[in-house]
């Protein structure tokens, strides 16, 4: 059977969305994807455009590559749109002349940013927002200007004038309605979401219809208005509303509405059969949806119905139902949602409003005349409420109790009361992004999830925009709580805390040896979890020697001979190589040890040198040598930093812009020895070309031209993830002040074996929240977080240096406690020029050996 | 009459580690409990890892029961008798040891 040819026009979120969803169901070997796009590149996320000008790159916000297109077989075409549509023949021809034949086509054209009619509106300073090319002429121009101007104070607007903003313009918002967001939000808060615009030094003006732009006195244009007020300005950006971009379905003979869409039934058909339309183009019900989550859910139910209609011949199972346009964002960094009737436009409503001047917080409800039902609400300066409201609003809920109660912080300080999760149906959509419900949280919690990072992997949910997490994590809780599962977050049967509880209790007690701790609040004799464990906890406070008598009965496998165990039971040895920079005279020590004691030798990952298949009583010669030669320890044995790679950087290379090299040294220098629960890795870029891949770091450093960027929480190994931009332009002052925060606060409150990425994830709050405690001090804790890493830093030992030292240290550092002898079954091969452990097979062929020969 | 072999000194071993001493041509891991003078011997091959290791592993209890953690894959064996708790079928031979006037010796 030949393969069914679906084409999609447009290659934009909703569009990639769709094809994302046929190239992984179970038919995607059945099908043919066809995709054009009119801009250079593939998908990317529109919804975080702004994140361009806080150091995202192109790459960034893309959401898929041409590798990934080519490996599920997807046919993409760049730089080429589709102009013409023959519905009889079934093809399209593209404006480069390119035909090609459908079974289905879809059209995912998107929508373009309206301008208004004003004229000198075309002039070269005057742009829109909605592409990165957009973004490229939007950095040129602010390049070259003081002022910046945003016409429109929707969403978008804002958006818009964040980019300005970072772009640092002086910063203008013009909105012809009386208030900003004047769809989503009502008079009160629209009012408080200006002040604190304003506050943040952007200027708005409301009311304000522009009758012409000319050249200007102060800048380079003017704006004049219909009350003949004026503003200069040296840039103009048009963020006025969107249209749907119908224009290819219209001269092909589709319905369009009357203002613009391209009509849509139930199963997102357009008036053709074979062609269907989803996302901003479409029209549904006379409504357009500007808002990605409902053009996801078209996408959904397209291929459910192009499934069903050329594979399978099922009914289909899905139909588009209209889309909720609630919104929760961030706006110029203030917290802003919408829900349902936001203005109360239902005959007969009633509101309860909130307004809280001093805490900058307005709330507002709309109910049902009986005051029974949530209509809709609006939230400003504080959207914890969010999650709970809209569940209560989608599922047509009673409100329980007094509905005040919903939006007025109680006196006791406590969350204002909230639904309990139990109350929601298994249908409720949790997460709206990825639309994911009640149900199937509930059933991978069935299925064995059991954190945050578990349910983000099986269901998607809260993996776009974060809004739904501490809703999913409520209903994560509620349903191992059902299931009778004690979330027992025990250390281990002799400690009954958390590794984060016992930092807290050592701190606080000011212990220093593991048998106090156990003594006082744990039981048994201890074990191979909590000793290392207490041990690594005791370290980051007091930094001691890990071998003295107190500490040495808790270390682990490598760091009890200081270096790390392989398979025989020998050792590999890791010295330190600082940023990955070595002196040739240097090399050639690693080079003679390695020669002189026949050690495997292999350039790391980490841009060091790994020597294996060092005997204990071979390490202390080994590193006596090495140490005199300069060398220190690299604590690769340690759950502690590991290395700081670093590329080239300004001094060499053409296109570094600040040393990373440097910056790399003194970061590794920094944080050597600290004690942590688990490894940690750093890299330095010297620019965003990124070739120390420090996005995969657990602490990623990028040069800009204006300072560094600061990524964390990435990390490669089983479960790759991205580090998260965390700040932007930083100094080398204000970046190391950073890390040391998050380090130390990772130390002290993270898990035993938690990787920084997992620890985020599950910090209620995620990234936002570790902004809040690392940048704005939220919990008040950073001098001593900063003090707490001044003395690991201050106490830092080479514990190499200190154990070849001590004579009575070394008398470990053999195999036998009573005699000279070696360990006698150590068998080894040769392969390209090097011993490696031989394996079972060999080894009795070896071990035959050596009995004839005896 | 139990034939007893000076191995070591208690002071060897540093309190809660272990050592490995050479025995009758074979590999005895000592282990010493806390400060006291209270010392077990097995043998020192871990089964599972197959190499001569279980003197660097961790020791703890599991319920009432010394133990100590193989330093490659973590499988706890009883100090007392040997025994791997995480596989019954699975054992190493452990050793009569006793200490006295601060001085090892094994049976």
């Amino acid at each position: 059977m030949s393969k069914k040819r679906i084409i999609v026009v447009g290659n934009g979120m909703v569009g990639h969305n769709f094809i994302d969803t046929l190239a992984t169901s179970e038919h995607a070997s059945e099908l043919e994807l066809i995709t054009f796009s009119e801009e250079p590149r593939l998908a990317y996320d529109r919804v975080q455009l702004s994140k361009y000008f806080s150091g995202s790159t192109a790459d960034d916000l893309a959401l898929t590559t041409e590798a990934a297109y080519q490996q599920q077989g997807v046919v993409y075409t760049l730089n080429d749109k589709v102009v013409s549509i023959d519905t009889h023949a079934k093809t399209v021809t593209t404006a480069h002349g390119q035909v090609e034949g459908y079974d289905k086509l879809v059209l995912a054209t998107g929508s373009y940013p309206f301008v208004p009619p004003i004229p000198g509106n075309d002039q070269e300073h005057c742009l829109v927002y909605r592409t990165i090319e957009d973004l490229e002429a939007i950095s040129a121009s602010a390049a070259v200007s003081k002022t910046g101007v945003v016409v429109g104070g929707g969403l978008l607007g804002l958006e818009a004038a964040n980019a300005l903003k970072q772009a640092g313009l002086d910063t203008h918002v013009v909105e012809f309605a009386p208030r900003l967001m004047a769809v989503q939000l009502d008079e009160g808060g629209g009012k408080l979401l200006r002040h604190k615009i304003e506050e943040l030094g952007v200027s708005v003006h409301t009311e304000k219809a522009t009758t012409e732009i000319v050249a200007g006195e102060e800048c380079r244009y003017r704006m004049n208005f219909a009350d003949g007020s004026h503003l200069e300005t040296d840039m103009i950006l048009f963020s006025a509303g969107i249209r749907p971009q119908d224009e290819l379905a219209r001269q092909f003979g589709l319905d369009i509405g009357e203002r613009g869409g391209i009509v849509i039934n139930d199963f997102c058909q357009t008036s053709e059969e074979d062609i269907y339309a989803i996302g901003e183009c479409a029209l549904w019900d006379g409504k357009i949806f500007g808002l990605v989550a409902p053009g996801y859910q078209m996408a959904k139910v397209v291929a459910d119905n192009i499934v069903s209609a050329l594979i399978t011949h099922d009914v289909p199972a899905l139909t588009f139902k209209g889309a909720d346009m609630s919104t929760k964002l961030k706006l110029l960094g203030v917290d802003v949602a919408s829900i349902g009737d936001a203005h109360g436009h239902t005959a007969c409503s009633k509101s309860y409003v909130f307004n809280d001047d001093i805490e900058q917080v307005y709330k507002r409800l709309v109910v049902s005349h009986d005051g029974k039902k949530l209509l809709g609400a609006v939230l400003v300066g504080d959207v914890d409420a969010y999650g709970n409201l809209l569940q209560l609003m989608l599922n047509d809920m009673d409100i329980p109790g007094n509905p005040a109660a919903l939006i007025v912080p109680s006196s006791d300080g406590e969350e204002s009361a909230g639904l309990g999760v139990a109350a929601l149906p298994d249908t409720a959509q949790i997460c709206s992004c990825q639309a994911v419900s009640k149900g199937e949280i509930a059933a991978a919690v069935q299925g064995g999830c059991c954190t945050m990072g578990d349910i983000k992997e099986a269901t998607k949910a809260s993996t776009v925009c974060g809004g739904c997490t501490a809703l999913v994590k409520q209903v994560m809780d509620a349903e191992l709580t059902a299931l009778g599962v004690e979330v027992n977050n025990n250390l281990c049967e002799h400690f009954a805390y958390t590794r984060a509880e016992l930092a807290d209790i050592i701190r606080v007690k000011g212990y220093s040896t593991f048998t106090e701790v156990l003594e006082h609040h744990g039981n048994g004799h201890g074990c191979e979890i909590c000793k290392p464990t207490v041990g690594s906890i005791l370290a980051s406070f007091n930094n001691e020697y890990v071998l003295k008598d107190a500490h040495i009965g808790l270390q682990d496998t490598n760091d009890i001979f200081l270096g790390n165990m392989q398979k025989d039971g020998t050792y590999s040895i890791v010295p330190r190589v600082a940023g990955g920079e070595i002196t040739p005279d240097k090399l050639i020590v690693l080079g003679e040890i390695a020669r002189d004691y026949d050690l495997y030798t292999k350039i790391t990952g980490g841009q060091r040198i790994d020597l294996f298949g060092a005997q204990l009583h071979q390490l202390p010669e080994i590193w006596e040598k090495l140490v005199a030669a300069g060398f220190e320890t690299g604590h690769a044995y340690g759950k502690s930093l590991r290395t700081v790679k670093s590329c080239v950087g300004s001094t060499w290379c053409r296109y570094g812009v600040l040393d990373s090299v440097s910056m790399a040294i003194a970061l590794e220098n920094r944080y050597k020895g600290l004690r942590a629960p688990h490894k940690i890795k750093f890299a330095v870029s010297g620019c965003t070309r990124e070739c120390a891949e420090a996005q995969s770091k657990d602490i990623g450093v990028i040069a800009t031209e204006n300072g560094w960027n600061l990524y964390v929480c990435g990390n490669g190994g089983m479960r790759p993830r991205h580090g998260d931009l965390f700040a932007s332009d930083l100094d080398d002052e204000t970046l190391v002040k950073y890390i040391d925060r998050v380090l130390m606060f990772y130390v002290r409150t993270a898990d035993r074996l938690q990787r920084t990425s997992v620890w985020m994830e599950n910090l209620e709050g995620g990234l936002d929240y570790l902004k809040d405690v690392v940048i704005n001090d939220k919990l008040g804790i950073c001098d001593e977080l900063e003090a707490g890493m001044t003395k690991v830093v201050n106490t830092y030992q080479c514990e190499w240096k200190t154990t070849i030292e001590s004579p009575e240290k070394l008398k470990r550092f053999s195999h036998f406690i009573n005699a000279d002898e070696q360990d006698k079954n150590l068998y080894y091969v040769r392969e390209r020029g090097q011993r490696r452990p031989a394996t079972e097979a060999e080894r009795i062929e070896l071990v035959n050996l050596d009995t004839a020969s005896e | 009459m139990t034939d007893w072999t000076t191995v070591c000194n208690l002071a060897d071993i540093d309190p809660d580690t272990g050592v490995c001493a050479l025995y009758n041509g074979e590999q005895v891991a000592l282990f010493r409990w806390g400060s006291t003078e209270t010392v077990y011997a097995i043998n020192n091959f871990d089964p599972f890892g197959k190499a001569n290791v279980l003197s660097r592993g961790i020791i703890g209890s599991v319920g009432e029961r010394p133990v100590v953690a193989s330093p490659l894959y973590k499988q706890h064996f009883d100090l007392s008798t040997g025994e791997c708790l995480e596989d019954e079928n699975v054992a190493v031979r452990h050793y009569q040891v006793k200490v006295e006037n601060g001085v090892v010796l094994l049976a």
